[in-house]
């Protein structure tokens, strides 16, 4: 019981990143159409950011947070205006390619920058971990779901209520009505990346003090990430974040109760079966698009 | 009577069309082999002629790939499985169990279709990004499989001890024979590839590419059409396993994860869909960018993401086509 | 080659009955019934959104229904797959043009023979005499296809490339070539000048000739009048009126439908 209740604390706190990461894809997806194959890249760039920011160049840690933030979304504007705009024949494939292509540059960055060598970083906060059950919780843990919530929160609510977000919404719908009505939709979609990337640099922030960081680290969390989104429903905020907690929970149960080798392959079980019982996805009414 | 087939005057048909295809055909072919003999038979350099047989086994793979993705209009981001599954079965097979390694290639291409029948059956009802991410999966789920069964296929530290080729007196360990093996097969694959996209299957095959929803009208069951050719693709990334493992003698998870599937989409769609001599180019390039960027060291990667992106962006259609219309824009320019 | 069944030369080719389909709680067809006798020609009409599309779709199997059944040439259709009943003898066009674009016309028309020729993976590898006779005879049919729309010089075009009114008759000659008992035409008139309508017209008559039977969807009434043996009314997913197009024309219903006052 009392390892079951610590997985599951475990499991939120992993899952809570993953909802982060799939949040961010899902909502580039809903507004672009675009699935961003080096959305872990930007996870890898987040939680190196950190390591200079906040180990090596010794800045406050708000301090340390906004830059990696602000340099995220800046490198996101950049990939959307020099590789995404500019493609010629923006066919589904191509696209892919294109950001497959940017993934194998951004890691190709990493290591020049960053070294091969793993490194780490210290706890956000020093306080001792609570026992509730006789399962041990990080305040770490508490904050990374709360703050993974906050986003998710605050997404929804600038989607939703402000006029900006509902422009973005109306874009994705129907980009030439959108435009009709006088939203411009490349800077609709420029900011989408923005968010989006960003949202990769904050799930990047919070994996740096709960894992090693390499620069090779962002493409099974990318894929995770995919597996989230995909069980939650693509393009539905809320369905992935569920289904990043869903995954890190069922992740973190099947290493400890089944076998830790299986690990990453729970994830892609999953999308499987979601896939051939449900393609929508858990929480979406919608059909997939089978043709 | 209703048939209207017998209503009808059969005209007999010129067809000049038609012969001037075939010649062409034959041509090209004989290129082919001429270029083949050439290499095969003057490269004195082992390294040069180990890089063209690696091109010839990627070029394998990029064939059965370019018949689902150029020709059938169906992505698979997990393609590499296959590869894997080829070069597993017959490592396992004549390496632990001492069974001769050519049934140990028909077991190899057995295990393959098997299994791209039975993942085939409900991935390839998927479209899209779905498609994409289910062959993704399957990819991954196949790969931690190799990692983690580490007593059957040595884990990620790989398998050690596959048997070197043999037929009658013939040893394929030297490099000039196994090159004329592989493109060999390679010769074998093409001919194939064009023999089925000229037949009736071929016709149907890209008719799914041009309009799905019409293809099913006249008829064509394309749930079945898509699965015959996702076992016929898995079979030849069965067979380049089978060469790979050969050659090599050791294999590991790596050779076979999800970057390697990127990469033989990459060769597809580099070299230009829907084209046979495409997916050779594209395995070419792809096989030798990573020996030239070699000299690159450590911005390898770096330059080949970004070689990468500027294809895509400026020429969505693959190289193939990309040169020809500059070819064409020349020429009209010139007149 | 398929033939409807002997002795049973009264029996209608295609009966449809009580046919119902829903679209998340609108009608889309509500409790169709109606017949058509095998060789004539029966016009579908009615305003946009009547469900004419989505008639056709339940007959080839596209959709399958809510209620009711569609009989084929004496034979249930509910467990059939769309392939299987184009092989049944049911062929149809398109509105929109839906050709094969990259491909030639003589191509489009050989995969319209796809359901009548049966050489598969194994036959193009191994390219066996029979399969050899077969391509030959397959090839040999679509250019007698192709002859009889007046299409032949285009055989060798890619599909894509023609003008539209062409495209259109390539599409009555690729569904031709499955040997169809049953021809449904969805407004094979739309954006056609009037010299092309007058030659569909006679395409029409000629395949009528034949002895294929045909249902179409058309908006233009000299057309429909001029070719059609029956027609059928369809407004709002139901079935306003059925007759010879004299009946249709003085039919009180149909005029209040059309000018809106129903």
């Amino acid at each position: 019981m009392q390892e079951i209740i610590q997985y599951l604390f475990s499991g939120i706190t992993t899952g809570a990143i993953y909802a982060v990461i799939a949040v961010g894809l899902s909502m580039l997806y809903s507004s672009t159409e675009l699935i961003n194959f080096a959305h872990g890249e930007f996870v890898m760039i987040g939680a190196m950011s950190m390591v200079t920011f906040w180990v090596h160049m010794a800045l406050p840690l708000p301090v340390a947070i906004g830059c990696t933030l602000a340099l995220g979304c800046a490198l996101g504007l950049l990939f959307e205006r020099f590789a995404i705009r500019t493609a010629r024949n923006p066919q589904p494939i191509v696209l892919v390619i294109i950001t497959v292509g940017a993934s194998i540059f951004l890691r190709g960055t990493g290591m020049i920058v960053w070294g091969k060598d793993p490194f780490s970083v210290p706890p956000f906060s020093n306080h001792e971990s609570l026992e509730i059950f006789g399962a041990a919780l990080l305040p770490q843990s508490i904050w990374i779901v709360a703050a993974a919530l906050l986003l998710a929160g605050g997404i929804h609510f600038f989607l939703k209520r402000t006029l900006t977000g509902k422009a973005m919404v109306a874009s994705a719908v129907n980009q030439k009505a959108a435009w009709l009505s006088g939203i411009p939709p490349e800077r609709m979609a420029v900011l989408a990346f923005a968010i989006s990337t960003g949202c990769g640099a904050v799930a990047g922030i919070f994996i740096a003090p709960v894992t090693m960081s390499s620069y090779d680290m962002g493409t099974i969390l990318g894929l995770k990430g995919f597996c989230a989104a995909m069980i939650g429903g693509l393009g539905s905020l809320w369905g992935a974040f569920a289904g990043g907690i869903l995954l890190g929970v069922l992740e973190s149960l099947g290493a400890g109760l089944i076998s830790s080798g299986l690990k990453d392959a729970i994830a892609f079980i999953l999308l499987l079966l979601i896939l051939y019982v449900r393609p929508g996805g858990l929480f979406s009414a919608k059909e997939a698009k089978r043709f | 009577m209703y048939a209207l087939a017998d209503c009808f005057r059969l005209k007999r048909q010129n067809g000049s069309d038609m012969d001037d295809n075939k010649i062409k055909n034959r041509i090209e072919h004989a290129v082919f082999i001429c270029i083949i003999l050439v290499l095969g038979l003057f490269t004195q350099n082992t390294y040069y002629l180990q890089i063209m047989t690696f091109i010839g086994i990627n070029t394998l793979l990029a064939l059965g790939l370019n018949m689902l993705i150029g020709y059938a209009g169906q992505i698979s981001l997990g393609h590499a499985a296959f590869y894997g599954i080829g070069a597993y079965t017959t490592a396992i097979l004549s390496g632990t169990f001492g069974i001769s390694p050519w049934l140990s290639l028909l077991c190899a291409i057995g295990v393959a279709v098997l299994i791209a029948f039975v993942v085939g059956l409900p991935t390839l009802r998927l479209s899209g990004y779905y498609l994409g991410m289910g062959t993704l999966g399957f990819g991954m789920i196949v790969n931690i499989l190799f990692r983690e069964w580490s007593s059957v296929t040595g884990g990620s530290s790989g398998f050690v001890g596959i048997p070197v080729l043999e037929a009658g007196k013939v040893s394929f360990m030297s490099g000039q024979n196994y090159f004329f093996l592989v493109w060999g097969v390679v010769l074998g694959a093409i001919l194939m590839c064009r023999r089925i996209l000229a037949s009736r299957m071929g016709r149907a095959l890209r008719s799914i590419h041009d309009g799905e929803k019409a293809s099913l009208a006249v008829g064509v069951n394309t749930h079945y059409l898509k699965l015959q050719i996702f076992m016929f693709s898995a079979s030849l990334g069965a067979v380049a396993g089978f060469l790979y493992a050969h050659f090599v003698l050791f294999i590991s998870p790596e050779s076979f994860g999800f970057m390697v599937s990127v990469k033989m989409v990459t060769m597809v769609v580099i070299g230009g869909m829907a084209s046979v001599w495409g997916a050779l180019l594209g395995a070419s390039l792809l096989t030798l960018l990573p020996e030239v960027l070699h000299g690159f060291a450590e911005y390898e990667m770096i330059v080949f993401g970004l070689i990468l992106m500027v294809v895509m962006i400026f020429m969505p259609q693959g190289l193939t086509r990309g040169f020809l219309d500059m070819y064409e824009k020349a020429r009209k320019k010139r007149q | 080659m398929i033939s409807p069944e002997p002795g049973h030369n009264n029996k209608p080719i295609l009966a449809v009955s009580s046919l119902t389909k829903m679209f998340g709680g609108v009608k889309a067809q509500d409790n169709i019934s109606f017949s058509i006798q095998p060789g004539i020609v029966c016009g579908l009409i009615g305003p946009n959104g009547a469900g004419k599309t989505t008639l056709f779709n339940l007959i080839t199997g596209i959709y399958s229904p809510d209620e009711g059944q569609v009989v084929f040439n004496g034979k249930d259709t509910r467990k059939m797959t769309v392939d299987q009943r184009v092989r049944a003898g049911i062929a149809r066009t398109f509105q929109h043009v839906e050709l094969f674009g990259s491909m030639t016309l003589l191509e489009n028309v050989l995969v319209g023979m796809h359901v009548r020729t049966r050489s598969g993976f194994w036959g193009a590898v191994t390219r066996l005499p029979w399969v050899i006779r077969e391509e030959k005879e397959a090839v040999e049919k679509a250019e007698a296809l192709l002859e009889f729309t007046g299409l032949m010089d285009y055989a060798h075009h890619p599909a894509g490339d023609l003008p539209v009114g062409r495209q259109k008759t390539a599409e009555i000659a690729r569904a031709l070539a499955s040997d169809p008992l049953l021809l449904l035409l969805d407004e094979p008139a739309a954006g056609l000048n009037a010299v092309e309508t007058e030659a569909l017209g006679k395409l029409i008559e000629q395949v009528k000739k034949r002895g294929v039977t045909m249902m179409l969807v058309e908006h233009d009434m000299s057309l429909a009048m001029g070719i059609c043996d029956k027609m059928i009314v369809l407004d709002q997913g139901s079935k306003l009126a059925e007759g010879t197009p004299r009946e249709i024309q003085n039919n009180e219903a149909v005029m209040a439908a059309y000018l809106g006052q129903g």
